[in-house]
């Protein structure tokens, strides 16, 4: 049954890619490609793009993207239902756990220690982002000048409007999204 | 708890929106639901914000269906959480359908190209003006404690590579210690009689 086989495959890769991103990949790569034949490395490099251009989670989209080539639309479903369903038993007990708990002194200071961490975590992520934009890869290049001042320009406008304006981030992505297109246009009229 | 269509509708559909103009990974959503369920629709507070972040990022599976099942079961309970899980998810698997079956042409387009370079240095700004907003929380408590573990947790993610999951289970350790250590030294004025 391939449907089954999916749906296990994938609940896997829900199961044991903790801290999410691309902590999933290998675990993806081991299932879709080396224990079963339905990606070649080409197509796995291929998608590992596609999710990297496309919203959604990494591993929801290798779900999906997988399923479709493997059988279908229903495929499809079955894979995202596997990934997903893990996280849905997982997190909705710690949820249950968390509104019960929380109340002691133990836990309030367990989540005080989080708390700070959680902002670290995501201002290293903001950094990552910041250099893959201003610069087109994921470090830093050796030699300056090469920063590509639209995206300056872009984050500049964007991050202003954000702190000023208290715009909605949905807006300030579409408004991001049409700014691009707009002004790489103009760029290559002008070459 | 008995929740109106309206609360579910918005719920559905604010997920669906951040889900479907989402790119680059699980904390650029996070940092969205911050500014949409925090800042403008007031229905988490910011702490719990951060506590379901720190759930989310150490429990399995994708931090983006985590932290939306904790928004919505935190909302509507646990059919607020379906609800939230299905927003989330929907768009991706709309869009890879349709994206595999031309993906070559997707991938070499020039302005699928343009604004996505847009939109990268758009995430990028809304992530940051969600760090800026959460450090200066953690700076308004003025203790040196949490001050040292955001230094700390910052210099191991960023310049040691170390695994964020172990970050987060060592600082919930690191806040444990802190609070038998206040409680150990309030302890003796109790003990008098």
């Amino acid at each position: 049954m391939i449907y089954l086989e999916l749906l296990w495959s994938f609940f896997q890769v829900g199961l044991f890619s903790i801290g999410g991103g691309y902590a999933a990949v290998p675990f993806i790569q081991r299932q879709v490609v080396d224990l079963h034949p339905w990606l070649t490395m080409t197509q796995f490099a291929d998608i590992m793009t596609i999710a990297e251009m496309t919203p959604g989670p990494v591993a929801i989209n290798s779900a999906t993207f997988v399923g479709i080539q493997v059988a279908g639309t229903a495929g499809a479903i079955v894979a995202t239902v596997g990934c997903i369903l893990p996280a849905c038993v997982i997190v909705t007990t710690l949820a249950y756990a968390y509104y019960r708990f929380r109340g002691l002194t133990m836990v309030q200071g367990i989540l005080s220690g989080l708390r700070p961490a959680v902002v670290a975590v995501i201002a290293s992520a903001a950094v990552s982002l910041l250099i893959l934009s201003f610069y087109g890869q994921r470090t830093v290049p050796e030699r300056p000048g090469s920063v590509n001042i639209i995206s300056v320009l872009i984050f500049g406008a964007g991050l202003l409007i954000l702190r000023r304006r208290k715009a909605s981030p949905i807006r300030v992505m579409l408004g991001t999204g049409a700014a691009g297109i707009f002004m790489y246009s103009i760029l290559s009229y002008i070459k | 708890m008995r929740h109106s269509g309206r609360t579910y509708r918005t719920l559905f559909l604010t997920t669906l929106q951040l889900s479907a103009c989402t790119f680059g990974g699980g904390f650029v959503i996070i940092s969205l639901m911050r500014k949409k369920f925090v800042e403008e629709l007031h229905w988490i507070e910011e702490q719990e914000m951060l506590d379901f972040i720190a759930i989310a990022q150490s429990s399995p599976g994708a931090i983006a269906v985590n932290a939306s099942i904790l928004v919505g079961y935190h909302v509507a309970g646990i059919t607020g959480a379906l609800l939230t899980v299905l927003g989330t998810i929907l768009p991706p698997f709309v869009i890879i359908s349709v994206v595999s079956l031309f993906y070559e042409a997707f991938r070499d387009n020039n302005i699928v190209n343009m604004a996505m370079t847009g939109m990268l240095a758009g995430v990028a700004a809304v992530i940051c003006d969600v760090v800026i907003t959460m450090g200066k929380e953690i700076l308004k408590q003025k203790r040196l404690f949490p001050v040292l573990i955001m230094l700390a947790s910052f210099a191991a993610v960023r310049f040691l590579n170390v695994n964020i999951v172990l970050v987060i289970l060592a600082c919930g350790l690191l806040g444990a210690a802190d609070t038998l250590y206040c409680r150990k030294r309030e302890e003796p004025k109790r003990d008098l009689p």
